[in-house]
């Protein structure tokens, strides 16, 4: 294990040993991390605005229950904002994610609920019936995706004008579908994509999950590593590797326990005791919430997300375009046909937050995902996607979508009433653009 | 060189009769040109001649209207960048055309990345073979990890180059490449240039500067209003000749003429 930067050429020469010795302790230690210092920043509001919010309610923000409900709250539009990531870097925009997730809420209810029980005759509780729902919905917005992103693409119509008229053609089929008429209760399974008691995997599963994740998490420093020594390029310290993994880990490990110490209400767990035959003792009977569904599979959106903008070819022209449109075409990229892609893996994502979110509600209703546009669209540019396309990443817009909601579900504990709600978030989203501004000036 | 370039030879490159109109205005108007291996064309003429047009059919970027196009003697379909790739053709564009967000590495493996067993990039297998393609044209480059944007424009400009010579080409076509540089860097490419051409490769030089164009060129071709005015080896004809040709399209008795040379009355 010799390590480090001094034995290789690159970090020899002057020029970089002048400028390792220039930095303070705190800079030294970012570039020993690789860690990205708006990265931080985010983190770092997300801790105050949670800490102020937990002082300012007497202390009801920071509890199991309160972020767990938190977790649940964000998935669908952290999901979203993973491919609206995408979108913005090709300079594109999509202001249709909020009335798409509403038509195909309004179609996987009607499917589920009425279409194949009451035309193709199907029991209730059938197993196929939350699975062909869910894949109608997914391939419904695979077809919208592709839809708007041909007339983006080949025949080059504005993305602001096309999502802007599906924006209201979207949300006009969700009315037409039932004509207004809410469509209830949904299928128990497919319910369990919303949370709550059943929708989350209880304390062993996520105590599993998050070890699984914390053997990657390491898997991948190693790995790293052992492909960056293959080549003889610069290291990162043992010591920064290390720290890296076990602050990850910790945070891993913190969220599960955090899932795992929010109990079952009380009556669920009676009414679980009595099915199964369980008699409760004295102090009550504690059954763990763990990780709920809809964060699993935000999580698991998020980590394919990831994968696909830094691991795949067509992640990394949609860079590409977004920096320089016509150097990518110069460079034999086919930008129509990724522009297209882009706009079919949105349309996706918009149908895995309209599961969740009608399973949430139990219900489709014509006003599921109602401004959820202008949510998921801040939170992509709160965590640091830019307007003027070339820079944005999954993980950011995720950590933009939690602290939006961090913001509402706060504001609504502290009481504050819902206009004054909208003026806060308008500001924040403001305040925070500028502030990225002049990072970037300044970096 | 002349025995290089004999005429029996066959041409690496032979555009015949291209023409190209952009809205009624004919930026190129039945031009041809040819390049032999081993051998520096230079194409000269003013802003708005049709030079940079012309190369752009040549590279894929515009399709043109009417012409052929030959390479080793046989006709290429050529009507995206991609295309003129898989022939070798490989283009240093006047801007560079460089993605500014993403670093030197994805720029020189843009659109031909190297993918490892999986499927996924092989991101350190493009990096190490750009810090020996870079290593090559600029020892001190190290700034690897850094977005395009962030480097000075004589590094900006070694990266497009690095991007031009990485896959072998057989044709290179350098627009204006030392606009962007200083007299060091200049003479660096200079020195490049020399170098591509004893490895045998044709090389068009588009320049607006005449002293480079006498050094470096085996032969000139100038343009004028969309038309070849004429060309001729740069052994035959003067400076000052050529600037003639540039300035009122006036062919030189060394010179070939081509349909823009100004009629003499007859």
């Amino acid at each position: 294990m010799t390590d480090t930067a001094s034995n290789t050429p690159a970090a020899n020469t002057p020029a970089d040993r002048a400028r390792a010795s220039e930095l303070s302790a705190v800079g030294r230690f970012l570039k020993a991390t690789e860690l990205d210092t708006r990265m931080l920043g985010m983190v770092g509001a997300l801790l105050v605005i949670w800490v102020g919010i937990h002082i300012l309610s007497g202390g009801l923000f920071l509890t199991p229950r309160n972020l767990w409900n938190l977790s649940v709250q964000t998935s669908s539009v952290a999901i979203m904002a993973t491919g609206m990531v995408l979108v913005i870097v090709m300079r594109n925009i999509d202001l249709s994610v909020g009335s798409v997730e509403g038509v195909i809420g309004m179609i996987m209810g009607v499917a589920q609920a009425e279409f194949l029980i009451r035309v193709i005759g199907f029991q209730l509780g059938n197993p196929w019936l939350w699975i062909i729902a869910l894949v109608v919905g997914v391939v419904l917005g695979l077809v919208i995706g592709a839809f708007q992103g041909f007339i983006i693409a080949y025949l080059e119509v504005p993305a602001f004008i096309v999502t802007l008229g599906g924006l209201l053609v979207w949300r006009g089929m969700a009315w037409l579908i039932t004509n207004g008429r809410t469509v209830a209760p949904l299928d128990a399974t497919f319910q369990l994509m919303g949370g709550g008691p059943r929708g989350s995997i209880g304390a062993t599963a996520s105590w599993i999950i998050g070890i699984v994740a914390c053997v990657a998490v390491a898997f991948a420093l190693l790995n790293g590593r052992s492909q960056r020594k293959r080549f003889n390029f610069p290291l990162r310290p043992v010591w920064a590797e290390t720290f890296l993994g076990v602050v990850s880990c910790a945070a891993i490990l913190g969220a599960v326990w955090i899932a795992n110490s929010y109990p079952w209400p009380i009556g669920i767990v009676r009414q679980y005791a009595q099915q199964n035959g369980i008699t409760i003792p004295e102090g009550g009977l504690f059954i763990a919430h763990g990780i709920a569904i809809p964060v699993l599979m935000a999580v698991a959106v998020g980590i394919v997300m990831t994968f696909i903008t830094k691991r795949t070819r067509f992640g990394r022209y949609v860079f590409a375009i977004g920096g320089n449109p016509e150097a990518a075409n110069l460079a034999g990229i086919n930008t129509r046909w990724v522009t297209m892609k882009v706009f079919m893996i949105m349309g996706v994502l918009a149908a895995i937050s309209a599961a969740i979110s009608s399973a949430r509600l139990n219900a489709s209703t014509n006003a599921l995902g109602t401004l959820d546009e202008l949510l998921v669209i801040a939170a992509a540019v709160i965590g640091g996607t830019s307007l003027a396309g070339g820079s944005g990443t999954v993980l950011g817009a995720m950590l933009g979508a939690l602290l939006m909601q961090s913001l509402q579900s706060g504001m609504v504990l502290l009481g504050i009433d819902s206009p004054l709600q909208s003026i806060v978030v308008g500001a924040v989203l403001v305040v925070a653009v500028w502030l990225d501004t002049v990072y970037r000036k300044r970096v | 060189m002349a025995d290089k370039t004999a005429p029996t030879s066959t041409a690496l490159i032979d555009m015949r009769n291209i023409s190209i109109a952009f809205g009624g205005i004919r930026a190129v108007d039945d031009a041809s040109i040819d390049l032999f291996p081993g051998e520096v064309v230079a194409l000269l003429g003013h802003n708005g001649a049709g030079k940079s047009t012309l190369i752009k059919i040549l590279s894929g970027a515009y399709k043109r209207d009417a012409g052929h196009i030959f390479v080793n003697g046989e006709e290429a379909s050529i009507s995206n960048p991609r295309d003129a790739k898989k022939y070798g053709i490989e283009t240093i564009y006047q801007t560079l055309a460089l993605a500014d967000n993403v670093d030197a590495a994805a720029n020189l493996f843009l659109g031909r990345e190297l993918m490892t067993a999986w499927g996924t990039l092989d991101d350190v297998a493009m990096e190490a073979e750009a810090r020996r393609v870079m290593g090559r044209l600029n020892p001190r480059f190290q700034r690897f990890k850094e977005p395009v944007i962030k480097l000075s424009g004589g590094q900006r400009q070694s990266v497009a180059i690095a991007r031009a010579i990485l896959f072998n080409a057989r044709i290179l076509i350098m627009d204006e490449p030392t606009a962007a540089l200083g007299p060091q860097e200049t003479a660096q490419v200079g020195e490049l240039v020399k170098q591509l051409k004893s490895d045998g490769i044709g090389i068009f030089l588009i320049s607006h500067d005449i002293h480079d164009v006498f050094e470096l060129a085996d032969r000139v071709c100038v343009m004028k209003n969309g038309q070849v005015v004429g060309t001729a080896r740069t052994t035959d004809v003067t400076q000052d000749e050529v600037l003639g040709m540039i300035i009122l399209g006036k062919c030189p008795p060394g010179a070939i003429p081509g349909p823009g040379a100004l009629k003499i009355a007859a």
